[in-house]
């Protein structure tokens, strides 16, 4: 018998459909994984249960829960049912609480609102929620504001807010996506033990098949705003019957072809870098080379240094010891010769943010040009960007076009093409794929090991994510806290790790069944 | 796109009759003519005369001359100024230059442009100029402080990074890639400084610390209707209800460019 | 907190003595000698010389300024040249009058705009929203000393209910006082409170589309609940800026306003003294307003910290 119960789910928002019959069902003490990829409408379908829908929004429909019909309840009475018998956990922890307002008073809020509880007994079971999240007393007391917290403490506080009435439905959208890998992992089991403790049901959003495959009694695949499989997770994963299931699978296990390098010359050199902010060291004593045409992946968790220590490498950053040398020349920030300049590029990570919105694409491919000593102009110049988009996959033709008509795959060929047009040694990776989707980042990927193989290109491959680095680097280095605590070939380093830490991060990364049954 | 084009319409008649009374005015405002004072509006007088028997209509074309002039100039002051000392303040964020920029806005930010106009009023007699000098002044920290915010933003943004790994100088980048990015932004705060600079001016120019006889100003109509409008309430109510329109029709302008140029909108829009 | 105090009330501090010297070297770049310049051209040389020494214009530069703003310290603003009296018991009579109305038009504004404000945020998009936004417009349009005359036609001299202006003092009692500033309070407060009101109303519906406002409704929250008891104190900081920001403008315009009432406050003194070319008042009037403005700023950035628990911790 189930507990959720959506049949016909439809929504429109100003006219424009974002669901299509939409229908899913979750039975008490399960978790429901829906997976989707960014617009496929699997938080419209959270919001749409929730009630909690955007202006302009027509939905149609009935979502049963527990016999009753949410979608013929009224405003008011649906405020009697968020909270109480719906928790909701959003992604972003950061921006989630009100900061303004201590964590005890905020998990109270759900008890005093629903209970009438007095401010003694709600701060009592408030008390208790904090407990059961893990953010004991004395660490963690009522009296904390947001800000003291970090992220991961931050979502363990969402969550208290969310399962404080115990509520029969939890609905956590993208809950971990925001953390790293190592507090995502303690999440998901604290989320498994709550649910198991409570018998409540869940409803777990994500785009990340991986996610789901360990937590998830059940699954369903979303795409353009309809539900295309939905089943047991093992059968749907098992069987994957639906193309676009199997399309996701293969992308999220896509391995790129790309040569394996012997070590050619040392490209980069890093000696003993030292990059403090305050007093307090953000890098601390790392070293390593990195030689030409060789894929060095730079992995580790948010506040490890990575960051600092690639924008020092970029010659953005000034060094307080140690010494960064690019083919012989020393990168000493902010004076960095141009022609050294010119051998390095970068890629970020945000597709929107990465471009001047006033340019057109040929002067933000362009842009880099002006380190060479005798930039090529007019014909020579267009000539430079339409190889450029071309070696990338793109036509020379969106040369005249302004970024905003692109999407976010295309954008980053771009700011791999504007990355390619000096014709650099190294190009400087910095969580270049995260941010897109699972297919996008699967072709990004192959235009990667393949430009890297057509242009003789090193990479410096900084990520967060361990499967993205597994599936491009030759070598891998490992940060923590500032220092690299392990270095070596990428497939030594993942099968046989060394270090505690690598081993605990190896460990935390959720694993997809490796083969169809 | 509605508020734009009332907006403007209404701004553009008075910058337009200010225009025209460079050329022409519906009589002399220089000329007094004593036998015709006071006269209601009717005809020839559309908008009737003042106690000296000049005609309103060419009063606050004069007039509108008058406050548009400093209000744009003073304008110009706070731009020229303030978003040079923004963007170098931006791009040396955190380091002395910033904090200097930022410590001289708070100090300017001290000094209403009233008491600013005081104070050069007091040394060196009233007139136009410190009307617009007082007026400027108080505009340089508003362009600084809303240029800076918007450019520390943009400093964040990976595209500034990528100019950067790209070789370019903080002030190329401020130049090429900052400026452009915060055009729209100074455009809507020129409008809404231009509107408060007329209102300024106005203020000025009623206590006496504007423009001086026998120049025209709407302030200054307005302070010599004071003890007349009893019995002749068109000599406050046509320059007042002119300065009202004019900031009104700049004010929904501000807002109508706001939302034109502003690509988050036009992105729901598009 | 105690650290954030602190360190704002050097700021303080710090903002003052800067003032200072800009007014000082502003007086100081009188052409030619002040005393002769206050003196107007007709005066007796012996007269000159005599305000000279009483100016201590024979001092240095670095003496006089010493001397002027430890004077001022002690509340000592020197001698009003026009009046021969001390400037302090001058500008002391008329604070009665400026503060008071100051404060009234605040209070007014900021009673009137943020309900008004927040209900046009509670009803964005709808009619008590497109009125607001509509009359407010227009608030910020209307010159206040233009709409202070218009008040004395319609109040004073139209329905008799108000005097057209004057002030009787406040020995009397507060209700006599009060009277003859409200119009003027209204005049200087209509402005206001439609610029702030339009802060409160976009600061609000910004903050309504925070996460955290979402995740109150989560929670079983009402949207008059999650506005009421989330969004409200999130929305006040930009306000208190702006409010911060209007004394400025408020002191300014008190100053204007006083002409069309024929109030006896710091405006009219400021205005006859120029007139008179009374620089030592003029100075100490601006430097109090100066002191004003900057007092005002500090008091809003302890506001801040009072309201974020964030300006606390960090001091």
């Amino acid at each position: 018998m189930s507990l959720l119960s959506v049949r016909g789910l439809d929504l429109s928002i100003h006219g424009t459909p974002i669901l299509r019959d939409v229908a899913l069902s979750v039975a008490p003490g399960q978790i429901l994984g829906v997976i989707g990829e960014s617009g496929s409408g699997k938080s419209m379908t959270a919001l749409s249960i929730l009630g909690l829908l955007p202006p302009g929004a027509r939905r149609a429909g009935t979502i049963d829960l527990r016999g009753r019909d949410l979608s013929a309840l009224s405003e008011r009475a649906m405020t009697r049912v968020r909270g109480a018998e719906i928790g909701m956990i959003f992604q972003e922890p950061m921006t989630a609480l009100n900061p303004l307002q201590t964590i005890g008073a905020q998990v109270a809020e759900t008890l005093r609102l629903h209970d009438r509880l007095s401010a003694r007994a709600a701060a009592e079971a408030a008390r208790a929620a904090l407990d059961r999240v893990g953010l004991p007393e004395p660490e963690f007391p009522l009296s904390r504001y947001p800000h003291e917290l970090s992220g991961g403490q931050r979502q363990r506080v969402v969550i208290a807010m969310a399962i404080a009435r115990r509520p029969r439905l939890l609905i956590a959208d993208e809950p971990t996506t925001a953390l790293d890998v190592t507090t995502q992992a303690q999440i998901l089991n604290l989320i498994r033990r709550l649910v198991v403790e409570d018998g409540m049901g869940a409803i777990f959003i994500t785009h990340d098949l991986a996610v789901v495959a360990d937590l998830a009694d059940s699954v369903a695949i979303m795409r353009d705003g309809a539900v295309v499989e939905h089943g047991p997770t093992a059968q749907v994963f098992a069987q994957r019957r639906h193309a676009y299931t199997r399309a996701l699978f293969a992308a999220s296990a896509h391995q790129p072809t790309r040569r394996s390098r012997g070590r050619g010359a040392p490209l980069l050199q890093v000696e003993d870098v030292t990059r403090r902010y305050a007093g307090k060291p953000a890098v601390d004593g790392v070293g390593f080379s990195l030689h030409r045409g060789e894929s060095l992946g730079l992995v580790g968790e948010s506040g490890c240094g990575k960051s600092t220590l690639s924008r020092a490498i970029l010659g953005l950053e000034p060094l307080q010891g140690g010494r960064i040398a690019l083919d012989g020349t020393a990168i000493d920030a902010p004076h960095v010769p141009r022609a050294t300049r010119a051998k390095m590029q970068v890629v970020f990570q945000d597709p929107y943010g990465s471009f001047n919105p006033r340019h057109q694409v040929a002067r933000l491919v362009a842009e880099p040009l002006h380190l060479q000593a005798d930039p090529p102009r007019g014909a020579a110049r267009a000539q430079a960007v339409h190889a450029a988009l071309q070696a990338v996959g793109l036509r020379a033709a969106d040369a005249d076009k302004y970024i905003h008509e692109f999407s976010g795959g295309q954008r980053q060929r771009i700011a791999i093409a504007r990355a390619l047009i000096l014709r650099p040694a190294l190009i400087v990776l910095d969580e270049a794929v995260s941010a897109l989707d699972v297919q996008v980042r699967a072709q990004i990927l192959d235009l990667l090991a393949e430009l890297s193989d057509s242009h003789d290109l090193a990479y410096l491959f900084i990520s967060h994510d361990l499967h993205v680095v597994r599936r491009i680097t030759d070598r891998v280095l490992v940060m923590r806290a500032g220092r690299i605590v392990e270095e070596g070939a990428t497939y030594a380093v993942f099968e046989t790790p060394r270090h505690a830490y690598t081993k605990a991060l190896l460990r935390a990364v959720p694993r997809l069944p490796e083969h169809a049954a | 796109m509605r508020a734009l084009i009332l907006g403007g319409a209404l701004a553009a008649v008075f910058v337009a009759a200010a225009l025209l009374s460079l050329v022409w005015t519906p009589g002399d405002v220089a000329a007094v003519d004593i036998g015709n004072r006071l006269k209601p509006p009717g005809w020839p007088h559309l908008l009737g005369t003042d106690h000296l028997g000049r005609d309103m209509v060419a009063m606050t074309m004069a007039g509108a001359r008058v406050s548009i002039a400093v209000a744009l100039v003073a304008v110009g002051i706070g731009m020229g100024l303030g978003v040079p000392l923004g963007l170098a303040a931006a791009a040396a964020r955190g380091g002395w230059l910033d904090e200097a920029i930022m410590r001289g806005n708070d100090l300017v930010f001290a000094f209403p442009s009233l008491v600013i106009a005081i104070l050069i009023t007091a040394v060196f007699g009233p007139s136009a100029v410190n009307a617009i000098i007082a007026i400027g002044i108080f505009n340089i920290p508003v362009f600084a402080r809303v240029t800076r915010g918007a450019a520390l933003s943009l400093w964040t943004r990976e595209f500034i990074k990528a100019a950067r790994v790209a070789g370019k100088e903080r002030m190329r980048i401020s130049v090429e890639h900052i400026l452009p990015n915060v055009a729209n932004l100074l455009i809507v705060q020129g409008t809404i400084q231009f509107s408060l600079g007329i209102l300024a001016e106005a203020g000025l120019s009623y206590v006496g610390l504007g423009a001086q006889p026998p120049t025209p100003s709407w302030g200054r109509m307005l302070a010599e209707a004071q003890t007349m409008f009893a019995f002749a309430p068109h000599l406050a109510l046509v320059p007042g209800l002119s300065i009202v329109l004019t900031v009104l029709g700049l004010n929904l302008m501000g807002d109508g460019l706001r939302d034109y140029l502003d690509p988050r909108l036009r992105r729901v829009r598009a | 907190m105690l650290r954030y105090a602190l360190r704002r009330f050097l700021s303080l501090t710090l903002s003052l003595v800067a003032a200072s010297l800009v007014v000082f070297a502003i007086i100081e770049v009188i052409p030619g000698d002040p005393a002769a310049f206050m003196l107007g051209l007709n005066a007796a040389p012996e007269a000159v010389a005599a305000l000279r020494a009483e100016l201590g214009l024979d001092q240095g530069l670095v003496a006089r300024y010493l001397d002027w703003a430890s004077g001022m310290l002690r509340g000592d603003f020197g001698v009003s040249y026009t009046y021969r009296t001390p400037v302090a018991e001058i500008v002391a009579d008329r604070l009665w009058v400026s503060v008071p109305l100051a404060i009234y038009a605040l209070s007014l504004s900021t009673l009137i705009a943020i309900p008004v404000g927040i209900l046009a945020a509670a009803s964005r998009g709808r009619a008590p929203d497109l009125a607001v936004i509509g009359l407010t417009q227009l608030g910020i349009a209307v010159p206040n000393f233009w709409f202070a005359m218009l008040l004395v036609i319609v109040f004073a001299i139209g329905l008799g209910w108000f005097s057209a202006g004057g002030f009787p003092g406040w020995q009397d009692g507060l209700l006599p006082g009060l009277k003859a500033l409200t119009l003027p309070a209204i005049a200087l407060a209509l402005p206001q409170a439609s610029i702030l009101a339009r802060v409160m109303r976009s600061a609000l519906i910004d903050t309504l589309g925070e996460d955290f406002v979402r995740t109150a409704r989560a929670k079983g929250l009402s949207q008059g609940q999650a506005l009421r008891r989330h969004a409200l104190r999130n929305a006040l900081i930009p306000v208190l800026t702006i409010i911060g920001l209007q004394f400025s403008f408020l002191l300014a315009g008190a100053i204007i306003i006083e002409n069309v009432f024929f109030l006896p406050g710091l405006g009219r003194l400021v205005f006859q003294a120029i007139a008179q070319r009374d620089l030592i008042v003029v100075e100490s009037v601006v430097m109090l307003l100066v002191f004003a403005v900057i007092l005002v700023t500090f008091l809003v950035d302890l506001a801040y910290a009072a309201v974020d628990p964030r300006l606390r911790r960090r001091g």
